[in-house]
């Protein structure tokens, strides 16, 4: 009987001083803010323009870890879609988007036509659009994350988004056809 | 002078030679080209900027193009000339994009610019030597084409202990090094004393394969007294690679990511030394290097020494090109060059050699198929890397594993790809997954950078919001205690009037006791007047003495109330204001009684309309002279005023006068009226002309 109530006694010991200790670990360590949230939130492509739906990237990260769908990111594509599926360990899913995956646009404003009116520059989300009331407007390109908010409020239209010209810079090999794909004519042809 | 111990290189392929092709003659020199196509960006690094414009006249070695960057290398003009356009030009790419580049129009004279060499380098410093190189504009001249004066610069941690001179040259093909060192042997010689004296080192190793026998000679005839090892290495693909050049003189390996500088050790190029003998010796800066010109669709395979800019079709004209044989053109050798999808790009500095081969030398790639795991690509890799694995991770675009199996280590000599029985292009793989994986690291920076600007925005509006809302808070405390103290101000008012009103109220109490009082004792006077009794008497001597009392009383509130403010009213004023109504009411008085005289016309009447006309103007002259004593000052202007203004009105009118005449004329001008109308028209506008300069 005694050899039961030592049992008891000492797991029940055991119990409570584990207990503490837990307690004690969740107020000190505890993290701040929602640690899977600002993985996908570092995943997304930070353009802020808003197309899933959220105001931002990181309400849209903070919404995936809630649950959302993760297919809402037309400049992220396919390769920010096959990222999270891997982060979260969910099956990736083609993008929902109407006009699919778009190469990387610039924002350009049409200087001859600005009429000054900054409406741009607050709807821009990053700040890339510099000028002020009355004065010509510029997008500072390298800023530019391409995101189309910049379109829509202009008055007289004077907002083109264009795709970034390949330079040498940032020109890149292609990748060959892999093998067995092609018969030696196709090849030739191909070259 | 002892022999350098010698370290096998592990791996590596031996494809053949074919070096005899093209250095069995001497440097040739070429023909100055009409244009030279000067790229702004011929090294590793930043581009730099045009400092001439169209037009100019530049002479040879001047200075055209430089940057802030200190990872660059500056421009100079190979020849002198006109520069004749600024802008896209021909690029060796392979991609043949086209690339900002300066064209000069040579004239032929090759005018120098004033150059300013330090012969005596043993007495300048390794700051001013270096500063030497840089304006030179010296990158390396090997192939990679890395700005030299970084590598030169040396960092106080990190002292070079042995500098090694690349005169390997292991790629096939290519002799340009070769020819280099058998011609300007001593120029290589200064060059290296040049860079002992900037480094230190304590030992210097010329690398030549043994290929090179007339090279290796030709240096060791020029070594003189100098203590520095020729080490003729066994000929092997790709001995000539810096990591892997400096694994087979030392047996070290240089880290993965690390620079042969953290090792002590510095690779410099043959042909980068003699640029620098060149810079300090004779002050000139990079504008020509020694290029190979070769492959069998080549009538005179050769090397030259051209000029930077050089159309590389004006080079194979020279060298003889015969079209029709000509199958791939190849900038660099056959292993590690590129395709040139245009003879019009010019030569740069990194052009080491032109390879025009045929399509019996060089056939185009057979088809590619899979991979039998055969291992043949892992024995020849130089780098220890697994190339069948990178391959089939290229092929699955898996990039954690392909950084993992160090990817970036690859140097890209393709001795994978040459032993393949596959014929499966595995450099291209490993390119094209770097540039992937570099475009990610690209964007995830610029997601980064995106991510920062937004947040600071967002931080910024809301510091922004936030300051309007305390702004906004404030005002309204500020307006919510005006309004308290007005509030507090008015009731402070009202108390005021109150007890004003009750000071009136008081008074007028008193008044009316005190009229009361007197009522009272009138009354009973005029009783005692009528009775006269005893009890009336006293009664209204009772009377009086209140009546005297309420008198009294309410004098004495009269004193203590403020006297009234004195009316504005002045005597003046109020004299005129009654002549005006006495003259109005007069003048009533005289319409009536005409009116009545019209309606029955008896004489009494007009005597009365007769002397109420006469009190009508007199109450007028009255009235006049009020106000003539009232406004004295106002009447005195008045009258200026009305001439003047009647002089103006006469002189508008004569204006309107003459412009409407004027129309009239024009109109019946217009209407072809009859010549009299018309004169007598004119006339007219004449006189009103004339009236009217009068006027002015």
């Amino acid at each position: 009987m005694s050899i039961v109530f030592i049992a008891v006694t000492a797991l029940v010991a055991l119990s409570l001083i584990f207990g503490a200790i837990l307690g004690f670990a969740a107020v000190r360590f505890r993290v701040e803010g929602n640690p899977i949230a600002e993985q996908i939130n570092a995943i997304l492509p930070q353009t802020q323009c808003g197309q899933c739906g959220y105001p931002g990237c990181k309400p849209y990260a903070e919404a995936i870890a809630a649950g959302d769908k993760i297919n809402k990111c037309p400049p992220g594509g396919e390769a920010t879609i096959q990222a999270l599926a891997e982060l979260l360990d969910v099956e990736p899913e083609p993008l929902d988007a109407v006009e699919g995956e778009k190469p990387q646009m610039v924002a350009f404003i049409r200087e001859a036509e600005c009429i000054g009116c900054t409406k741009c520059i607050q709807a821009c989300p990053v700040d890339a659009i510099l000028g002020a009331a009355k004065q010509m407007h510029s997008v500072i390109a390298s800023e530019c994350t391409g995101c189309d908010l910049c379109v829509e409020p202009c008055p007289v239209d004077c907002i083109d988004m264009i795709p970034v010209a390949s330079t040498l810079q940032t020109w890149k090999w292609e990748h060959p056809l892999p093998p067995g794909t092609v018969i030696a004519t196709d090849r030739e042809s191909a070259l | 002078m002892s022999t350098w111990p010698i370290h096998p290189l592990r791996g590596g392929v031996h494809p053949p030679q074919c070096k005899t092709l093209s250095n069995q003659s001497p440097i040739h020199s070429v023909p100055l080209p009409k244009q030279l196509i000067v790229p702004l960006l011929q090294h590793l690094g930043r581009s730099t900027e045009a400092l001439v414009n169209v037009g100019d006249y530049v002479l040879k070695g001047q200075l055209i193009a430089d940057s802030s960057s200190p990872i660059s290398a500056a421009v100079h003009a190979p020849s002198s000339g006109t520069v004749s356009c600024i802008g896209p030009q021909p690029y060796p790419h392979v991609s043949g994009q086209l690339l900002e580049a300066i064209v000069i129009d040579t004239d032929g004279l090759e005018t120098w610019c004033p150059l300013e060499p330090v012969p005596d380098f043993y007495a300048a410093s390794a700051t001013k030597l270096l500063d030497k190189v840089r304006q030179a504009g010296i990158s390396g001249l090997g192939g990679a084409g890395f700005p030299t004066v970084i590598k030169l610069t040396p960092k106080a941690h990190q002292p070079i202990k042995t500098l090694i001179i690349n005169g390997t040259e292991c790629e096939p093909y290519i002799t340009a090094d070769d020819l280099l060192m058998r011609e300007k042997t001593a120029q290589l010689m200064l060059g290296i004393d040049i860079l002992v004296h900037i480094l230190q080192p304590e030992h210097v190793l010329i690398a030549i394969e043994d290929n090179k026998p007339e090279a290796i000679a030709a240096v060791r005839h020029a070594l003189d007294s100098r203590r520095y090892h020729v080490v003729a290495l066994p000929t092997i693909y790709p001995s000539g690679g810096e990591r892997q050049l400096i694994q087979i003189l030392t047996g070290q390996e240089v880290p993965s990511a690390k620079l042969p500088a953290e090792l002590g050790i510095l690779c410099q190029n043959v042909g980068t030394v003699v640029a620098v003998h060149d810079a300090i010796i004779e002050g000139k800066p990079l504008i020509s290097r020694i290029t190979t010109l070769t492959g069998q669709a080549l009538q005179r395979p050769m090397n030259v020494e051209c000029l930077i800019g050089t159309p590389v079709a004006h080079l194979l004209e020279l060298a003889g090109i015969q079209q029709a044989k000509r199958g791939r053109l190849i900038a660099g050798g056959p292993m590690m060059g590129f395709t040139l999808p245009s003879a019009a790009a010019p030569i740069i500095k990194t052009s080491n050699c032109i390879l025009a081969a045929t399509d019996a030398e060089l056939p185009p790639p057979p088809p590619a198929l899979p991979c039998i795991r055969c291992g043949d690509c892992a024995e020849v890799c130089p780098a220890n890397l697994l190339p069948q694995q990178l391959h089939f991770y290229a092929l699955g675009d898996d990039h954690p594993q392909l950084q993992a199996h160090n990817l970036f280590d690859c140097i890209e000599c393709g001795a994978c790809a040459y032993v393949c029985p596959s014929s499966i292009p595995l450099v291209q793989y490993y390119r094209a997954a770097k540039a992937d994986i570099r475009e990610q690291e690209q964007k995830q920076i610029k997601a980064e950078h995106a991510k920062e600007r937004f947040e600071f925005r967002q931080e910024r509006l809301r510091l922004e919001d936030e300051r309007k809302e305390a702004e906004r808070a404030a005002r309204a405390e500020r307006l919510a205690k005006t309004k308290a103290e007005q509030a507090k101000k008015a009731t402070q008012a009202d108390a005021a009037s109150h007890k004003a009103d009750a000071a009136d109220d008081e008074l007028k109490r008193l008044k009316i006791a005190a009229s009361m009082a007197q009522v009272a004792l009138r009354k009973a006077q005029k009783q005692l007047e009528a009775h006269d009794t005893e009890a009336l008497k006293v009664q209204v001597e009772q009377l009086r003495v209140a009546a005297d009392y309420a008198k009294q009383a309410l004098e004495l509130a009269s004193a203590a109330m403020p006297a009234p403010a004195p009316a504005p009213s002045q005597p003046a004023e109020d004299e005129l204001k009654r002549v005006k109504i006495a003259a109005s009411m007069a003048q009533v008085a005289l319409r009536k009684a005409q009116k009545q005289l019209e309606a029955h016309g008896t004489d009494e009447l007009k005597v009365q309309v007769e002397q109420l006309r006469i009190s009508a103007e007199q109450a007028k002259q009255a009235l006049t002279a009020a106000t003539a004593t009232a406004t004295t000052p106002t009447v005195a202007d008045k009258p200026v005023k009305t001439e003047l203004s009647a002089a103006e009105q006469a002189l508008k009118k004569a204006k309107i006068d003459v412009a409407m005449k004027r129309a009239a004329l024009r109109k019946a001008e217009r209407n072809a009226a009859d010549p009299e109308a018309l004169a007598a028209l004119q006339a007219e506008l004449t006189h009103a002309e004339q009236s009217l300069a009068e006027l002015n």
